[in-house]
């Protein structure tokens, strides 16, 4: 096979045209995403709404958040990581029983934030409450402190474990809100499940955006924090209680 | 009055066979840490509804005797007692060696505990267990700088200040491992700012209760008489703090029965706990603190040496009894998430009593502070004076006034 010289200098302009562009169409996707000191304002503050009304008995929301963080346990309930989980409650009085999900509340005065003597549990500013698995020395002080029981301590290898939801024998680990989805403008697994599942119970957002949806239905109806009593503001709140 | 301390002997079958005995204890203890480290916490019974373990009941008991064992020089230097001027180096020993006991089980236990330079060097200054990182690291150099000024006769004149600085800084130190329950909002057991001064008094009567074993023990085994003097005090004085720990104990539950929120944990531990209730009315109350006052203060069952160590042997059960109390039954008891509600369903045990059931290794790592803090002791009364020749009531008691007929005299060396 023969090239001609016209062959030759067409190709050569095209390959030319495509050097030069493809940075620059590069260069808008980096432009248009979010830096990383805009990932973390704290003219943000993520949050979730849980309307209890609409729960229904299935755990898609518990399934999607396993598959999308990987901690898939040994078949050992007492000591198997669970960083969202559905409970039923029963009014003692009155016997009325529902069923909700329960997972970090990521406070705005979180107690394990408090307690962790190295700062392995912290809160970013826009109130995700995260534990830092390169300094957690695993003394579970937090879990102590913790009135959810939102964490868990690893208590045996992990294998198949996702690259952005590291986990590591013997720290501990609770809901991220997936960070990292959230850092990418998506919203967290379980929200989605529940969403894609037609129950639209959960809602996640930015608390203190006035126009987001989450921000206008806490505006518009009665809300609950889990252990109000304890004042840590949190993140996540419970409507239809 | 002139006092001469002397090392141990140190080389009878007797001695050797102890250090074996405590050195095959602390090798255990290492074999079920590197053990747990390499399976994980899966093989011990700590899980996530109780997620510390014997390992911390032995650590926190350890922790709290050791500024206890402290008291006795200050009794010395500090309130300036004679009589207490002789034990005050053995204090000052114990004190070092059983916080090694219950540090090392501490850091053990860690998930991580590879990563104790992380605990170093990385710093949260709202954590009380930061705070206690600096507490239990100063302790150690406090006591270390007191023990010299002690037993260092051209430096006796700073004992008094130092050890009034050691006194201060060991009342902090147990504030501040009482407050690692007093300050944990979450839970009915604990958040009560009681849990410090409560602490504290145990403190008195855990690390006494230590202190007389080991004093006891040694000077006996060495053929060195301790007079009624030393012994009537020291017995009256356990007494009495154990009779202060029981009132701490009676005041922090009468306040909790009054709260009605707490109601709860009060029936669980008082009443219908299983195994919480037993440890507390049985090993706490029975064995810690009713049976070794009877022993304590009674005329004549006070009198015998044999009655007053079981008594001392109580006082140390009855402690480790307490800590199961408070540190697993305060987290077995399960936590409200909504006022009037309770669960009835949950994969994660939520509103149940939390199952714990303690596995061989974890109870190993437990046991082997107490045979570090021995095995130190032990071996460092061998190599220093820590131990005074005689406390018969002519050397020790500066009151004493000989009697006819009463063998006063120092025991041969």
């Amino acid at each position: 096979m023969t090239i001609t010289r016209r062959e030759m200098l067409a190709a050569g302009a095209a390959t030319l045209a495509g050097a030069v562009v493809t940075p620059g169409l590069r260069l808008i996707e980096l432009a248009t995403a979010k830096s990383p000191e805009d990932a973390v304002t704290a003219l943000r503050r993520w949050g979730m709404l849980i309307d209890v009304a609409k729960c229904n008995d299935c755990d898609a929301c518990v399934t999607a958040c396993r598959e999308e963080n990987g901690w898939q346990g040994h078949n050992r309930p007492a000591t198997d990581a669970q960083w969202i989980r559905k409970v039923k409650l029963k009014d003692t009085e009155t016997g009325y029983v529902q069923t909700l999900p329960l997972m970090c509340q990521h406070c705005e005065h979180p107690p394990c934030v408090d307690v962790c003597p190295t700062g392995a549990s912290f809160k970013r500013a826009d109130g995700i409450v995260l534990v830092d698995k390169h300094i957690c020395i695993g003394c579970r002080y937090c879990m102590m402190a913790c009135p959810y029981k939102a964490r868990s301590f690893v208590h045996e290898a992990t294998t198949d474990q996702k690259p952005y939801a590291p986990r590591g024998m013997g720290t501990v680990e609770a809901c991220t809100l997936c960070v990292h989805r959230v850092d990418e403008g998506r919203i967290p697994a379980c929200v989605e499940a529940c969403t894609k599942d037609g129950h639209q119970a959960l809602v996640f957002g930015d608390l203190k955006d006035s126009n987001s949806d989450i921000r206008k239905r806490l505006a518009a109806a009665s809300s609950t924090q889990l252990r109000a009593d304890l004042k840590l503001n949190t993140g996540v709140r419970y409507t239809g209680l | 009055m002139y006092i001469t301390y002397r090392e141990i002997e140190g080389r009878s079958f007797g001695f050797y066979a102890l250090l074996a005995i405590l050195g095959a204890i602390v090798l255990a203890g290492l074999g079920a840490a590197w053990y747990m480290e390499h399976n994980g916490h899966h093989v011990t019974g700590m899980n996530n509804q109780v997620v510390w373990g014997i390992p911390h009941v032995f650590a926190v008991f350890l922790i709290v005797a050791a500024s206890g064992a402290l008291n006795v020089a200050s009794i010395a230097s500090v309130f300036g007692r004679q009589l207490y001027k002789p034990l005050a180096p053995l204090s000052g020993l114990l004190a070092i060696t059983v916080l090694a006991g219950g540090l090392s089980v501490l850091v053990l236990d860690l998930g991580r505990p590879d990563r104790l330079i992380v605990a170093m060097t990385y710093y949260n200054f709202k954590s009380i267990f930061a705070w206690n990182i600096f507490l239990y690291t100063g302790f150690f150099a406090i006591v270390a700088v007191y023990l010299w000024m002690m037993m260092e006769r051209r430096m006796n004149d700073y004992s008094k200040p130092v050890g009034m600085f050691a006194f201060i800084w060991r009342l902090t130190l147990t504030t501040g491992t009482g407050s690692i329950f007093g300050f944990l909002v979450a839970r009915d057991g604990y958040d009560t700012a009681v849990m410090a001064p409560m602490f504290i008094v145990f403190s008195f009567a855990y690390g006494l209760a230590i202190y007389m074993i080991v004093l006891l023990a040694g000077m006996n085994w060495s053929d060195r008489r301790v007079g009624e003097a030393v012994f009537g005090r020291l017995r009256k004085l356990l007494g009495v703090f154990i009779a202060g720990s029981f009132y701490f104990v009676l005041v922090y539950h009468l306040t909790n029965l009054y709260i009605t929120q707490r109601h709860g944990v009060e029936a669980f531990i008082l009443l219908d706990g299983g195994v919480y209730t037993k440890m507390f009315w049985i090993g706490q109350v029975l064995l810690g603190y009713v049976a070794p006052l009877v022993i304590l203060f009674h005329p004549s069952l006070g009198k015998s040496r044999a009655l007053v160590m079981l008594a001392c042997v109580l006082t140390v059960l009855g402690g480790i009894a307490q800590m199961y109390v408070t540190i697993i039954g305060g987290q077995a008891y399960p936590m409200q998430l909504l006022a009037g509600k309770e669960v009835v369903e949950s994969s994660f045990f939520d509103g149940r009593v939390g199952s714990y059931a303690p596995s061989l290794p974890e109870v190993v790592l437990g046991v082997s502070g107490l045979g570090i803090a021995l095995f130190l002791a032990a071996f460092a009364l061998k190599v220093l004076p820590f131990l005074p020749q005689s406390l018969a009531d002519a050397d020790a008691d500066p009151h004493h006034k000989a009697t006819a007929g009463e063998a006063g005299k120092p025991a041969a060396a």
